[in-house]
């Protein structure tokens, strides 16, 4: 099995911020509602301006999420997601659309399934690396390796109560991007994007940042704007999760269209 | 090395920090400050005074020779932390976490619950330090220690029924984790075993390792010698390492821990971590966990809700694997045998938690038969399981109440 030469992710990031703007990152969960209607949805936020896709796998103790993305992942867990699936969905996103998926998991089940059987199945079926929201560099070591012989990207977590060191570090062990959480909390949709970010990402790029991006709370075209001004990237998720468990395929289209006017320059 | 010594974060391959990066300051914060707590002169005055005036510390032992008779004439003795205030072991961990607390100044205690019995001591520690305290409970608990629900109330605090996932200790544990992502400025996370991430299984460890130490020298005053084991229940794992802490480093001093398991560790309704599981990470640290194939954690079932937990302590895991300790499984039936056991030969009624130990102590006597000392960790007290016993064994109308008298043991 050949190694990624380069970060597909890096590159489309790139891409946008050298047409004046930046990237729309969108989440959602395999198997909400089920797994047919999940890959179609993440088509779908493709097909209507998202950039890049973070396709979550459902957990069942998942710490770093809020309530609608636990309601949509405990969904899927109880119609019988298996692991299997998400390796299923990111072969059937890249087959129907250019964009790279990057899948977010919390760290048990890739230990489980053995991290480097799954670094080479996830390569196998397309996708272009992990966000891993508990997993910090410090205890990383087989994930490193792993994704360095393969060359997938790693997206470690940087938060507004990070040490300046911290974020040195997760700079120079992330590839891809950085996550810049928002905000101290969980994923959830807020009213304000917190001025967190904004001096979160000024200390990620003293660290020595080029591809940060801000997520946790984002919900709206005009907030996507406003983190667009100063972030290589903005991150959604649970107002996608929540506008396809109200309206499925259209809703949750109609949706990625209205934030992805946040990144028209 | 001793394996007293053993500071973490790894035991073994056991423990870590797999937690959210927002998480990591608040942390690293709490090591530092429990760190120089450890060698504060002023610290540890302060809490010894607290265990001596407010705890109710030492704690006594007591030798149980009409319970012994059914457990193959085995000397047990049984360290009283049922005694001890609020009616556990849970609150020499949580006395020493709030003044940690207090020293960073933090205005907020949150912790989860099972049994309530955590619950109760931190509710109890907020109130005596002027401090907001939220308890995490999962439903199931609220419903099945209702009593604790209400002390906790009584004492101020603000107990949140946790409605997701299993609805008992490991989804009141997500949730808690998730309110000090959102809170860490001004709140502790008053974990309530030696679960979790670093430092945590280390500090709270160290916070109950008092129960070993008073005991070994009790055991040694009245027996003149070290017992031949040294049993406890395991839910996270706390009052265990306890008790086991002051031992570890006696090799002829057995040490055994009793798992909960439910219906049968055979069937698939038990709490059974260590007999049934197999190595993995969840709350934050990489030990011995109920899962699936595909790693996610697999619903526990305990009759005790202090025990209906899929995972446990890394140091647990970590003696397991070097062979120090022995884990083993104790169905909800002989626990509650045990229980009655207890209750009728020596007048003391314990918490069903440590009814596990109890149940694994009368095996344990007959098989190392009567020149044989067992030190038994009691570590609550079973006025929280009322209910529940008076359900199991039927007694609650006065008809049945008879009827049971009646009845041999
Ligand atoms: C009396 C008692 N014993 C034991 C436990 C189990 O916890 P641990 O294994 O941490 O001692 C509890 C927990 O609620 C408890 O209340």
């Amino acid at each position: 099995m050949s190694a990624r030469l380069s970060s597909s992710v890096e590159t489309v990031i790139a891409a946008r911020k050298a047409a004046g703007s930046g990237a729309l990152v969108g989440y959602l969960p395999v198997g909400f509602p089920d797994l047919k209607t999940s890959i179609d949805a993440a088509v779908a936020l493709v097909e209507n301006g998202v950039d890049i896709i973070e396709l979550g796998l459902p957990y069942s103790d998942p710490v770093m999420d809020g309530p609608v993305i636990q309601r949509a992942t405990q969904t899927a867990l109880a119609d019988g997601f298996k692991l299997g699936h998400g390796f299923e969905a990111v072969a059937a996103i890249t087959a129907r659309v250019d964009a790279p998926v990057l899948v977010m998991t919390y760290w048990n089940p890739v230990l489980q399934y053995g991290v480097d059987r799954f670094a080479d199945d996830l390569l196998a079926a397309g996708g272009a690396g992990l966000i891993t929201p508990d997993l910090v560099a410090d205890e990383a070591s087989e994930w490193l390796a792993a994704s360095d012989r393969t060359g997938l990207d790693r997206v470690f977590l940087a938060a507004p109560s990070s040490t300046d060191a911290r974020l040195r570090q997760a700079v120079e062990r992330s590839r891809g991007f950085v996550y810049a959480v928002s905000t101290m909390g969980i994923t959830g949709a807020r009213a304000d994007v917190d001025q967190a970010a904004r001096s979160l990402v000024a200390r990620l790029r003293d660290a020595g940042s080029t591809s940060a991006c801000v997520g946790v709370g984002i919900s709206t075209g005009d907030q996507v704007r406003e983190v667009l001004g100063y972030a290589d990237g903005a991150i959604v998720g649970s107002a996608l999760v929540s506008a396809l468990a109200d309206g499925g395929v259209p809703a949750v289209a109609r949706a990625a269209a209205a934030l992805a006017a946040g990144t028209v320059a | 090395m001793a394996l007293r010594d053993e500071l973490g974060p790894y035991f073994g391959e056991y423990g870590g920090r797999f937690v959210p990066e927002s998480l990591i300051a608040a942390l690293d914060e709490l090591d530092a400050a429990y760190t120089a707590a450890k060698t504060d002169p002023v610290f540890q005055a302060e809490l010894a005074e607290l265990h001596a005036t407010y705890t109710g510390r030492p704690s006594i032992v007591t030798e149980v020779p009409r319970f012994a008779e059914h457990a193959g004439g085995a000397r047990i003795i049984l360290k009283r932390e049922d005694l001890n205030h609020t009616g556990s072991h849970k609150i020499n961990n949580v006395l020493g976490q709030a003044l940690l607390a207090k020293r960073l100044g933090k205005t907020r205690l949150i912790a989860e619950t099972g049994a309530g019995q955590h619950g109760v001591a931190s509710a109890t520690a907020a109130a005596l330090f002027g401090m907001e305290c939220v308890v995490y409970m999962g439903e199931v608990d609220t419903e099945r220690q209702a009593l604790n629900v209400a002390r906790m109330r009584l004492l101020g605090a603000e107990v949140i029924p946790v409605t997701n996932g299993s609805r008992t200790l490991k989804d009141a544990i997500n949730e808690a984790l998730r309110d000090w992502v959102a809170n860490v400025g001004d709140t502790h996370y008053l974990l309530g075993t030696v679960a979790g991430p670093h430092p945590f299984p280390v500090m709270v460890r160290d916070f109950h390792k008092i129960i070993g130490e008073e005991a070994r020298r009790q055991v040694l005053d009245l027996t003149g010698r070290l017992p031949d084991a040294v049993t406890a229940c395991v839910g996270g794992g706390s009052n265990a390492m306890g008790i086991f802490h002051a031992f570890l480093d006696d090799p002829d001093v057995a040490l055994y821990g009793y798992e909960a398991a439910g219906e049968g560790h055979l069937t698939e309704r038990h709490a059974a971590t260590i007999t049934r599981g197999r190595p993995g990470v969840l709350h934050g640290a990489r030990s011995y966990m109920l899962q699936d194939e595909d790693g996610q954690t697999i619903e526990s079932h305990s009759i005790s809700a202090g025990l209906d937990y899929p995972g446990v302590g890394p140091e647990h895991a970590w003696l397991n694997d070097i062979g120090r300790a022995s884990y083993l499984p104790i169905t909800d039936d002989e626990a509650m045998q045990a229980l009655r056991l207890l209750s009728r030969t020596e007048g003391i009624i314990p918490a069903i938690e440590s009814a596990h130990a109890l149940a694994g102590t009368i095996k344990l006597g007959k098989e190392l038969g009567p020149e044989a000392i067992i030190l038994v960790n009691l570590s609550g007290r079973g006025d929280k399981d009322m209910e529940t016993a008076g359900k199991y064994f039927d007694i609650l109308d006065t008809a049945a109440l008879a009827a049971e008298d009646e009845a041999p043991l």
